[in-house]
């Protein structure tokens, strides 16, 4: 190889490491004082934790606060209090509900055992979604305004731009085929399930 | 010529490189954490800074049920008509910041620390980002 070959790619070399030592300085997480919303001037943006010293240290992930927030939860890399009242009765469910979904995108599973980690029954049932399985017409439309799944997803929880992760269940032919380990209830497009 | 039309080609796509990564980083800056809420119902005309409520802070350490179900926070930025007497009777913000789980309200300028004039909003939602019309000016 001629050194007039290598020297483009020394210097490409070079500017790729400076981007990523730009990129690497410039952090995942703004400092309170630049994150566009508090106002520099305040007391706060000295005293208040800052996003990069707490989110850093949890499992990372490429959307919303850059947080797999369920998995650090179940990592207990957090532990998050379940109730701030002695008589609060804390409930969990484990149970998977499969949407099959008009198109082609691949059908949803819900498991319950994620959401009611973080959530109350009430927080969904029977005001934002029916408790019987299918009742209530979801639509994507409604989940882009800030409607159902929309309330947290898109708003808090990993954001609409990740379709794959409720779009997980592959079809078939034109069924959609149920993994094993899916503790699940149907819910068809039309009408209650069987 | 050769040679020297390659160290040109390596120039440009450093260039270009630089260029990106400036432009990447500058769209990181001004952006609040996902999910931060700001709430302005009457700050601004009390002369207050507008709330910042750091949804991260927060869900670190309780979960979102202990508010959204046992407080009855609805899930809705500006829709539960806090105020601060509400809070100093341990309603909302007040359960937990009354001294004993979380600071008191006298530490007003921590809570109370977003830019001036800023709506109410939670910040970076899907909401936000699809109802700001194309070529508006950054909030």
């Amino acid at each position: 190889m001629t050194r007039g070959r290598l020297r483009p790619r020394v210097v490409f070399a070079f500017v790729l490491a400076l981007c990523w030592a730009i990129q690497s300085m410039a952090g995942e997480w703004m400092p309170l004082a630049r994150d566009g919303i508090h106002d520099p001037k305040s007391r706060a943006v000295k005293i208040l934790q800052q996003p990069q010293e707490a989110l850093s240290r949890l499992t990372p992930d490429n959307a919303g606060n850059q947080v797999r927030w369920v998995q650090a939860l179940d990592k207990t890399e957090i532990r998050p209090r379940e109730k701030l009242f002695a008589k609060t009765e804390v409930r969990k469910l484990d149970r998977d509900i499969i949407l099959d979904v008009k198109g082609g995108m691949p059908a949803v599973r819900f498991p319950h055992r994620q959401h009611t980690e973080w959530l109350d029954c009430v927080n969904c049932h029977d005001g934002v979604f029916k408790m019987q399985t299918g009742a209530t017409k979801i639509t994507m439309f409604n989940i882009l305004q800030g409607e159902q799944c929309g309330i947290c997803h898109g708003a808090v929880a990993f954001p609409l731009t990740e379709c794959m992760r409720c779009h997980s269940i592959a079809k078939g032919d034109k069924q959609p085929v149920i993994p094993p380990d899916v503790n699940m209830q149907m819910h068809r497009s039309r009408g209650p399930a069987p | 010529m050769k040679k020297l039309s390659k160290l040109r080609a390596g120039f440009l796509a450093g260039l270009i490189m630089t260029l990106l990564a400036v432009f990447f980083v500058d769209i990181n800056e001004a952006q609040a954490e996902y999910g931060d809420v700001v709430i302005n119902n009457y700050s601004d005309g009390a002369g207050m800074r507008p709330v910042v409520f750091p949804h991260w802070f927060h869900r670190m350490r309780f979960r979102c049920k202990v508010c959204h179900a046992d407080l009855g926070f609805k899930f809705k930025a500006g829709g539960n008509e806090i105020n601060m007497v509400k809070i100093i009777d341990g309603q909302f913000c007040g359960a937990c910041h009354n001294g004993e789980i979380a600071w008191s309200v006298e530490n007003c300028n921590l809570c109370h620390s977003g830019k001036p004039n800023t709506p109410t909003q939670v910040h970076e939602s899907t909401v936000q980002k699809l109802a700001q019309p194309t070529g508006a000016p950054k909030k």
